[in-house]
């Protein structure tokens, strides 16, 4: 078990992600019986007021090679999703460093869409939000729609869509494009069964022609199928970093589960 | 051999790190569709709830032009600036773009968090976008104005072509407010809750309903410090260009060219600097 893998002599691939201990965290005004009012002074203009900082993640090295499919693991909150970010760039880090040779890409565009307007206007801000232009994207339209499969409905506004269907709309926006580094959290393979198997298809897909994968899943079969490494991380803190039977048995062992699902 | 070394080694980049500026700039400007189509869409998104849909862009103006000549020009009138309604209307017009532009501009970050920590580009997207939705909003009012204008003056003059560079002054300087304010609201929310008031301030001082050389006629010296007002400057410049018996000087063209390109200088390397903070929920 390598708690930390630092750069190594004896490795040859090169190295295409470094996360050097990174920490993340949030400062957040507490608003329960827990803040420490009286201790803190208080005051109008002190901060320290009600602030509490929350301690993500901890001092996280490791390093990814060329070809690599990372899998992370790890019970809600344990700061998983918070690693990803910063590993993407998009949440600053508080210390430490994260060197990548292409910028990592989070999938997902949910945040960029307006429900109020339709399916394939938001097809044209999504592919716009991911970067693609607008001539690249006005060639991928027919593309996205009828991988939603939303042929019928894509000129109604989003808001007037089944919770699944616009679920499906966003993955297909989503995963239009092809990424150096790619992040998948696992929560957007969602809808039918149908679709699930068509977009479980294109994240194989994604994931054979990007250079570096790395899924955040609760599930261990999808892990356990895709990724040549897995990562654990506890409570913001590595716990362990290797083989995934290993690092699955070993996460089985804790959690509780007697078998693999 | 320290990391960085060995991820330099590698060729490998730290990742989120600020570009340097001219680069952050070409990323925006390789980006700009992305922020036209927010800007376009999110008006879209906003009239399709309203039975009257965009006219409101119109009609609300409108209103508030009525209700400021109703109030300012009939109820404590008396000394009403000469050619009342256009003077009145360029003032509300123009001031209510700057207005919006900044309290639209400065949310344009803290309300678009998840779009912040989703996705990865120049943030400085984000308060152009929301200027350009108000400058989007602004071209139908100035479409209405110019009918105001010919009702009451019965006259085109060319000195209304002057409104194309004057209103491109305008939107520069207030991108460059917005850009400043986005940054000051990440950093202190509580910002926002005092814009309102600063806005009210400026609409005060700026001379929208009152003529300032009758208010002020009696003090030289405090009618010559507001020549440096930006927002006086701009709309006395548009009422020079559009209203008759209101002349232009080049002077104040100068303040609002100074204004303009000054408060997109600051505002532009204000909000750079602090590129790697937005995002962060602190």
């Amino acid at each position: 078990m390598a708690a930390k893998t630092k750069p190594q002599a004896t490795e040859t691939r090169k190295p295409v992600v470094l996360v050097d201990n990174v920490d993340v965290t949030y400062k957040v005004f507490a608003s329960g019986r827990k803040a420490t009012r009286r201790l803190a002074g208080g005051g109008l203009f002190s901060r320290k007021l009600n602030l509490r900082e929350v301690n993500a993640v901890k001092k996280v090295s490791f390093t990814i090679y060329e070809g690599d499919s990372v899998g992370i693991i790890g019970s809600n909150g344990s700061g998983k999703s918070s690693l990803m970010r910063a590993i993407a760039g998009l949440t600053p880090i508080a210390g430490g460093g994260v060197y990548a040779f292409a910028r990592p890409t989070l999938l997902g565009v949910g945040a960029a869409l307006m429900p109020a307007l339709s399916g394939e206007k938001n097809i044209l801000l999504g592919g716009l939000a991911l970067g693609f232009t607008r001539k690249q994207i006005n060639a991928a339209v027919q593309d996205i729609i009828k991988f939603a499969g939303l042929e019928e409905f894509i000129d109604l506004p989003m808001r007037t869509y089944s919770s699944g269907m616009a679920a499906r709309l966003r993955f297909a926006i989503a995963a239009s494009r092809n990424h150096d580094i790619l992040i998948i959290d696992e929560a957007l393979a969602v809808g039918d069964q149908e679709f699930r198997n068509r977009s479980e298809a294109r994240m194989r897909e994604m994931r054979a022609n990007a250079g570096t994968v790395f899924l955040v899943s609760h599930s261990m079969k999808s892990i356990l199928d895709t990724c040549t490494r897995v990562i654990w991380i506890e409570k913001g803190v590595l716990k362990m970093d290797g083989e995934p039977k290993a690092v699955v048995d070993a996460y089985n062992l804790h959690t509780g589960s007697d078998t693999i699902d | 051999m320290s990391v960085a070394e060995y991820a330099r080694e590698h060729g490998l980049k730290r990742v989120g790190a600020r570009p340097p500026l001219i680069q952050y700039l070409k990323m925006a400007w390789q980006r700009r569709d992305f922020a036209i189509t927010m800007s376009v869409f999110a008006n879209q998104a906003a009239n399709s709830k309203n039975r009257l849909g965009k006219w409101w862009v119109i009609l609300l103006p409108t209103i508030q032009g009525a209700v400021y000549g109703l109030i300012f020009g009939v109820i404590i009138g008396g000394d009403r600036p000469a050619n009342f309604i256009p003077f009145l209307f360029t003032g509300v017009f123009l001031f209510s773009f700057i207005q919006s532009s900044i309290s639209t501009g400065a949310t344009s970050v803290t309300s678009n968090l998840g779009l912040v920590r989703s996705l990865n580009f120049p943030r400085m997207l984000l308060p152009f976008s929301s200027v350009l939705r108000q400058f989007l909003n602004l071209l139908p009012q100035i479409g209405l104005l110019l009918v105001v204008l010919i009702v009451f003056q019965q006259n085109i003059t060319f000195n209304w072509l002057l409104m194309i560079p004057l209103l491109a002054l305008m939107a520069i300087f207030a991108f460059g407010l917005a850009l400043i304010s986005a940054r000051l609201t990440v950093h202190i929310e509580d910002i926002n809750k005092l814009i309102p008031f600063a806005n009210r301030v400026m609409f005060y001082t700026s001379g929208i309903f009152f003529s300032m050389e009758r208010v002020l006629g009696n003090y030289p010296t405090l009618l010559k410090l507001m020549d440096f007002n930006p927002v006086y400057a701009f709309i006395s410049t548009a009422r020079g260009a559009l209203v008759e018996g209101y002349s232009m000087s080049p002077s104040l063209w100068l303040v609002c060219a100074s204004w303009a390109f000054g408060a997109l200088l600051v505002g532009v390397w204000f909000f750079w600097k602090a590129e790697e903070r937005y995002g962060r929920e602190d």
